[in-house]
């Protein structure tokens, strides 16, 4: 019995062993290597038909970049230098002090979280931005990003954006700000302590913002001289103004228009303003729902609006909005407004300014759920009475319940980097850079063309070879600089063009 | 001695004119010679001549594309629509009559003589001298890439180039002419008839100039002063290599959202062509110019100009409407002093918004000087004619 009992004792003991080995193995592996690397969201692009209730993403190419790590002490610069379009730049925990600026397009920037440790960018208040990005097909996601002076993340005509699942503290201007953009995706990141927007979507078109927490701001979200932005699922609180759609004047981009602000929590956003004097944000009183400036067919529905002291939502003109600026060519008005469901209470208890007189006027001493004034047509709303509302009497019953049918403003392909043929490049080549200094058959400065011609007949790649390394064949010209700045592509093609050229 | 040989030098032109009208009267006489074009046939560099006889404007912006509003932000987007399709013909006579100064009313001032192509078609000055060494309000602006433009003067207040060029031709001040004048002047030239009647073939040939004619020829020149291919460029279009390391730090301050120069100085153009008030201060002694509020006959744009663009801008100095500042480090020094610490006493200027306080460091702003001088690029320079038809002396360098 006893003699049993010890070799039950040993087996068991055996056998925990090995279960402690294969936990353990299990354990060490997962903590010092991932079993797969997760494919580069660039690569991949949302798909409207999957369902109605999915952010699912499918692939729309296939990974074949290069994977570069960046461990703490290294730059991330360095690694955007050494990426080709398609890579995969993965970053591990520690702490990067330093500007990335990425002038290349398909770049993918990945942070790695490992037990609740981030890649960290910290700009310790003397850098300007974090990120700033060019590019078009750039995706930035799981980064830490704190204490810069400027951005966190900037985006400048970069089409095809991702940027997510980033936590931003105190970046200064703007958390994130893709400007001039199409066809982009900003969501799951948190944002806090920024002196303007955190979320500010500026000239684009196409636009995505949504499953965001924003607080402690002068402005949330913002969607201003874009079109066709879905503001969906975010939690904006404790800011100056939560979520806002307007017309800044002034900027050669226009209009907005065509937005729609659903499923939202806009909560408490009665911060102090401390936006820089000056800005556009520095005139939003705090306790701003949501404002709605000059912007055009903007719906806003089944939003939860509750707690901002001055008013739920703001609907204004640029007159009354913005007087500072003024531009003969932004139409000052925002029309057709349409204001689905949308649970509100509790907003106007402590209205400032201009608000508050004019309460005074309707022998009230709070704020309304709905505030309009100034000018504006065609603006709609469902269910008028369950509101406390001033200004919206001209306002029509909706012509629609609901936006479900659209699930996202994001396009079903990416927009399509511009293909020229490579006669065209080689054409925009030859009269765009090389007709400097060559004419078809007379002198300018080089040789001319048709000599070009007979000294590399049938030859091109003889073209190629010396316009990348020139030598000196002619005493009576003076000696060319070497054309490396082209690409090969376009030294190829220019290379053929002249061949072919008849006059 | 340099009288005597500008004596010399007048006479000789008087007696090539003289040749010249000779050989050109004897020509009308006998058109059973060949005969020869004063105009060129091909299009300057920067443009394809098309099966039309039109110069297609080309260069490596117009591989990108962007599908809401071209030419604002970013590295590789395309341009606004440019100005262009002008004949070969049309270019070269403009180019006669940028260079000459029997388009001023007494024959001593020609477009160049303020648009000096050595200077990025400005001049040097703080503020031009016009007709009489009478001293002008603003300086003059640069010429390169007008062709993109949809604003003219400093204030804005021209919308087409054939608007703009009225203004100094015919402002008693500047060139001080007359149409009716100008008219009568170029009419009396044979060799102007013969260039008109090439630049514009599709009435008779022995009409009169009009002025509209004269219009679209200085047009097509100044649409033709283009330059897109700085070392900037060539990192735009994807040569990381084109700028050192000091000149990208410059390039990134400037598109920072800290310094924000960016925001209006857009590329490619680095203008976004709106009109901003951002405070400059007067040279000594000037009074505040009120900029586009008197044009636009709005007050809220007091001291509001233009947002030019900053390509060859290494060559425009002294800065500014009115040249307060006589280097590009003393420009960018003002953008980081303070919102509006230039702005008169009592003065209530609606300040741009993006004017703030950056706080750049002198470090970053030695960076910005070098990112500016990236922008200069020359290489579509056009030839100063040798002689113009007028035969009076061009005195451009």
């Amino acid at each position: 019995m006893k003699k049993k009992s010890g070799f039950s004792k040993t087996l068991a003991a055996i056998v925990l062993l090995v279960i402690g080995i294969f936990v353990g193995k299990t354990f060490f592996t997962n903590q010092n290597s991932e079993a797969t690397i997760p494919m580069p969201s660039t690569m991949k692009y949302r798909n409207i038909g999957i369902s109605n209730d999915t952010t699912q993403v499918t692939q729309k190419e296939r990974f074949n970049g290069k994977v570069i790590e960046v461990k703490n002490g290294a730059s991330i610069q360095e690694a955007v230098k050494e990426a080709n379009p398609g890579d995969l730049i993965r970053v591990f925990p520690g702490t990067y002090s330093e500007n990335v600026y990425i002038d290349k397009d398909n770049i993918s920037l990945q942070g790695v979280v490992i037990k609740g440790k981030w890649p960290t960018l910290d700009g310790k208040k003397k850098i300007n931005d974090a990120f700033l990005y060019s590019g078009n097909g750039i995706l930035i996601e799981n980064f830490k990003i704190i204490n810069y002076k400027g951005n966190g993340i900037m985006g400048q005509a970069g089409n095809n954006f991702i940027i997510r699942n980033n936590w931003i503290i105190d970046t200064g201007v703007y958390g994130i700000f893709p400007q001039y953009g199409k066809n982009g995706l900003i969501e799951h990141n948190v944002l806090s302590v920024i002196a303007d927007a955190a979320i500010y979507v500026g000239m684009c078109d196409n636009v995505d913002v949504v499953h965001n927490e924003v607080f402690d701001s002068v402005a949330g979200i913002e969607i201003e001289n874009s079109r066709h932005c879905l503001v969906e699922n975010n939690y904006a609180h404790n800011n100056t103004g939560g979520i806002l759609a307007f017309v800044t004047p002034g900027l050669p981009i226009k209009t907005t228009f065509d937005v729609i602000l659903r499923n939202n929590f806009v909560v408490n956003n009665n911060h102090e303003n401390f936006g820089a004097p000056g800005s556009t944000v520095a005139g939003i009183p705090p306790g701003t729902g949501i404002l709605i400036m000059a912007a055009d067919d903007v719906i806003v529905e089944n939003n939860i609006i509750t707690g901002n002291d001055n008013a739920g939502i703001t609907i204004v003109d640029l007159t009354n909005g913005d007087p500072k600026a003024n531009d003969l060519n932004s139409e000052p008005n925002p029309d057709r407004v349409v204001i689905l469901d949308n649970i509100m209470y509790n907003n106007g208890n402590n209205p400032t300014g201009e608000l508050k007189a004019l309460m005074l006027t309707q022998m009230d001493t709070k704020g309304p759920d709905i505030f309009a004034y100034g000018g504006g047509t065609g603006s709609t709303i469902r269910d008028k009475n369950k509101y406390r509302s001033f200004g919206i009497d001209n306002y029509g019953p909706a012509l629609i319940t609901d936006t479900k049918d659209i699930t996202t403003f994001m396009l079903p392909e990416p927009v399509a980097p511009r293909s020229v043929s490579k006669h065209e490049l080689g054409e925009l080549t030859y009269y765009g850079i090389c007709a400097g200094c060559h004419a078809f058959n007379s002198r300018l400065i080089g040789v001319p063309t048709n000599i070009i011609q007979a000294i590399h007949n049938n030859n091109p790649q003889g073209i190629v070879d010396y316009i990348s390394n020139p030598k000196n064949l002619r005493e009576d010209y003076p000696e060319m600089p070497p054309q490396n700045y082209l690409s090969d592509e376009a030294k190829m093609a220019v290379a053929e063009y002249i061949l072919a050229l008849k006059e | 001695m340099n009288k005597k040989r500008y004596f010399i030098q007048c006479f000789a032109l008087v007696v090539f004119a003289s040749v010249l009208t000779f050989i050109m009267a004897g020509k009308k006489a006998t058109p059973e010679y060949e005969e020869v074009f004063l105009l060129t046939k091909t299009c300057p560099p920067g443009f394809r001549l098309n099966d039309k006889n039109e110069c297609v404007s080309q260069n490596l912006y117009k591989i990108y594309t962007t599908e809401n509003d071209h030419g604002v932000g970013g590295l590789r987007t395309a341009l606004p629509k440019p100005r262009d399709g002008f004949s070969p013909q049309q270019i070269d006579l403009g180019r006669y009559l940028f260079f000459d100064p029997a388009l001023s009313g007494n024959g001593t001032i020609s477009c160049a003589t303020c648009h000096i192509p050595s200077k990025g078609f400005s001049d040097g000055l703080a503020t031009s001298i016009g007709m009489a060494g009478q001293k002008l309000d603003r300086g003059a602006p640069s010429l390169w890439n007008v062709a993109y433009m949809k604003l003219f003067f400093w204030d804005g207040r021209a919308s087409t180039l054939e608007e703009q060029l009225e203004g100094p031709l015919f402002a008693s001040n500047e060139m001080d002419n007359t149409p009716e004048n100008l008219i009568k002047t170029m009419n009396s030239f044979d060799e102007y008839l013969q260039m008109f009647a090439e630049a514009f073939p599709n009435r008779d040939k022995k009409d009169h100039i009009k002025l509209e004619e004269i219009y679209t020829a200085l047009t097509a020149f100044e649409a033709s002063l283009v330059s897109l291919n700085s070392k900037y460029d060539q990192y735009a279009h994807g040569y990381q290599s084109a700028l050192n390391k000091k000149e990208i730090e410059g390039l990134n301050v400037f598109r920072s959202f800290v310094a924000r120069c960016a925001e209006c100085h857009t590329p490619p153009l680095f203008s976004n062509q709106q009109i901003a008030i951002i405070g400059t201060p007067e040279p000594n002694g000037l009074p505040l110019d009120t900029g586009a509020e008197i044009p636009f006959k709005d007050s809220t744009l007091r001291g509001g100009f233009k947002v030019p663009s900053l390509r060859n801008i290494e060559k425009t100095a002294p800065y500014m409407h009115s040249g307060n500042f006589a280097t590009l480090r003393e420009t960018v020094q003002f953008y980081t002093d303070g919102r509006g610490h230039a702005v008169p006493k009592g003065e209530q200027l609606r300040i741009h918004w993006h004017i703030w306080e950056p706080n750049l460091s002198d470090y970053e702003l030695d960076r910005l000087v070098d990112f500016l001088k990236t922008l200069t690029d020359e290489s579509f320079l056009p030839k100063i004619p040798d002689t113009v038809p007028s035969g009076l002396t061009t005195a451009i360098q």
